[in-house]
């Protein structure tokens, strides 16, 4: 799958996963989008509308989980929120296995503008117990990781994109990904790149420019932000000595919130996040909004070395 | 699939007279251990689930999670000490399982929970949830080829929450017919009258405007739930029954008063109810 985004790896997941009688599929009004309608195509007596009502959505979602069902609800990151009371005492609460997709996450939506581009939605679903949150990077692990859901026993939030990234995996190597373990692409012992997301393969880039000045970078896909790999991070932590988060998403509450949350219980490193400061976005092309909030790679060389100065202080 | 739902004892409407008025007792006495509860809205609705459990409910207290069973589904979740007092009527809990009502630890928790109490089926908290999550069963049951029934209850302030007009909408477009709504019209919610925090107009004709089958009845009435019931049961739906309640049925000082909503009675009202309820 070159070229593609990762709802397009959400709505192949999908259609993997038909054969499992047990999967229904509830979408908002938005089937399109999040490629649900994949599924709807092949298997309409398992696809239900709920029309533009996702509080609704939410609560048929967790109804069908208690009866052993395994419902996925899609609709736009933005849009789960609306439904965000309902999942928290609905599905979260009593842990009802249902799994949300909120697609078209981030400021990278581009066009459609600030209203539509969530950059919260990974802080607040995090805050949830019970709930396993997801950012995969591309739509081969979007795929592998949707898949996996159908034997997890957590109800789970799902982020992912509008637009096509660069494919970071293979789909053997996609297949090998597991929920809640990081994904270490490259180890170096200079500095730690945690990233999820489109940030994934903005913050390759940055480690092949840091190799070009002789820094050595370990990049991480951090696709499961809960449960987070605390061992990891620690591991990580002790070898690299200074760390970057990167996310298409507000810098509190997501990614960095979840690095700076780890790193302060047990290893403390400096950290510099990069992502959404704590504004909205605004209209234009992924890339002219990815340049203008700070999100390129060379924002996370930035602030890699700033990292770096504050651990060799 | 083979159907292998839950028996079900059926009583007589004298003997459902008889429990609801235990449960009345056991409903104020909760409430009165716990210094802390929703008394009104319990004793308003005590009778439509007794009826309930009486003349329909296919559950079984020796299986309470059977997958084919019937779903009594009350999202006027704060009526909390009702489902508990109809759980122990029904041999779901103990006698001594009511007194860990809000208590600490306590498996009959201050709103309904799944997780924590045998015969619940809904895990509610916020009004305007339990339709929704009693279609998701339905569909359960059309795809799985199950005939369990899901019974939601209402509340009429609760008709207030949008979420319970999405699903009024969703239930009609995808026909579904294992579903019914009861609401619970006793004209009161926390802060007031109904009719002074939000006028709700003709619910009769609302959800007839949404696409469902209604029908009136006297929610303190067995013989006419009991009608309403079997109504619901032979017809095309999905159905809504619009019970007229009264709030706090059956102790004279908390009929019709919007200060009963959610207070406990202290000690000489206490009494006096106990004396109302004998």
């Amino acid at each position: 799958m070159t070229g593609a985004a990762s709802r397009d790896g959400y709505g192949a997941a999908l259609l993997d996963l038909a054969e499992d009688d047990r999967v229904v599929v509830l979408e908002a009004d938005l089937g399109k989008s999040t490629k649900s309608c994949l599924f709807r195509a092949e298997h309409p007596q398992r696809a239900f509308s709920m029309g533009i009502a996702e509080q609704n959505m939410m609560l048929v979602a967790a109804g069908l989980a208690s009866t052993g069902l395994i419902p996925f609800a899609s609709t736009f990151a933005i849009f789960t929120e609306r439904g965000f009371e309902q999942v928290r005492n609905g599905i979260a609460r009593p842990g009802l296995v249902a799994h949300i997709c909120g697609s078209h996450g981030g400021i990278h939506t581009g066009t459609d503008g600030s209203s539509a581009q969530s950059i919260e939605d990974l802080g607040i679903y995090r805050t949830l117990p019970n709930m396993t949150v997801m950012h995969p990077c591309d739509a081969s692990s979007t795929r592998a990781l949707t898949k996996a859901l159908v034997n997890y026993s957590s109800p789970s939030y799902t982020r992912t994109v509008r637009n096509k990234t660069r494919e970071i995996y293979t789909d053997d190597e996609a297949a090998n990904l597991e929920i809640g373990r990081f994904s270490v692409l490259t180890e170096g012992s200079d500095v730690a790149i945690l990233a999820c997301g489109v940030m994934v393969q903005e913050a390759l880039d940055a480690a092949d420019t840091l190799a070009g000045e002789g820094v050595h970078a370990t990049v991480v896909d951090v696709h499961t932000l809960k449960p987070f790999d605390h061992d990891e991070m620690k591991r990580i932590s002790e070898n690299c000595g200074a760390v970057v988060t990167a996310e298409d998403h507000s810098i509190i509450g997501g990614l960095g919130g979840a690095v700076a949350e780890s790193l302060t219980a047990n290893h403390p490193a400096p950290l510099e996040r990069v992502g959404v400061e704590d504004t909205y976005g605004m209209s234009g092309q992924p890339a002219e909004l990815m340049e203008h909030y700070g999100l390129t790679a060379n924002d996370i060389v930035d602030a890699a070395k700033t990292a770096i100065a504050r651990r060799n202080v | 699939m083979t159907d292998d739902t839950p028996e079900f004892i059926q009583k007589s409407v004298d003997e459902l007279v008889d429990i609801a008025r235990g449960c009345r007792r056991e409903i104020v006495k909760m409430v009165k251990r716990a210094n802390a509860g929703h008394p009104g809205g319990s004793l308003s609705v005590i009778d439509i689930i007794v009826g309930l459990y009486g003349r329909t409910l296919r559950a079984s207290p020796a299986e309470p999670k059977h997958p084919g069973r019937d779903r009594l589904i009350l999202s006027k979740v704060h009526a909390s000490p009702a489902m508990y007092a109809a759980l122990h009527a029904f041999d779901f809990l103990d006698e001594s399982d009511l007194h860990s009502y809000r208590m600490y630890n306590g498996i009959c928790q201050g709103h309904v929970d799944s997780k924590w109490t045998p015969g619940i089926d809904f895990s509610g908290g916020s009004l305007g949830m339990g339709l929704s999550f009693g279609l998701g069963i339905a569909i359960s049951g059309r795809l799985s080829g199950r005939d369990h029934h899901s019974w939601v209850i209402l509340g009429d302030g609760e008709c207030q929450e949008g979420e319970i007009w999405e699903a009024a909408m969703a239930a009609v477009h995808h026909r579904l017919e294992n579903v019914t709504v009861i609401v619970d019209v006793n004209g009161i919610q926390n802060d007031d009258f109904v009719d002074q925090q939000m006028v709700m107009g003709d619910l009769s004709a609302k959800w007839t405007a949404f696409g469902w089958k209604v029908r009136d009845m006297n929610g303190h009435n067995m013989t006419e739930i009991s009608e309403a019931i079997e109504w619901s049961k032979t017809t095309v739906g999905p159905c809504a029954i619009l019970a007229r309640t009264t709030k706090g049925k059956g102790v004279s000082f908390m009929e019709n008063n919007p200060s009963f909503h959610g207070k406990a009675p202290n000690d000489e009202e206490f009494e006096l109810a106990m004396e109302e309820l004998a």
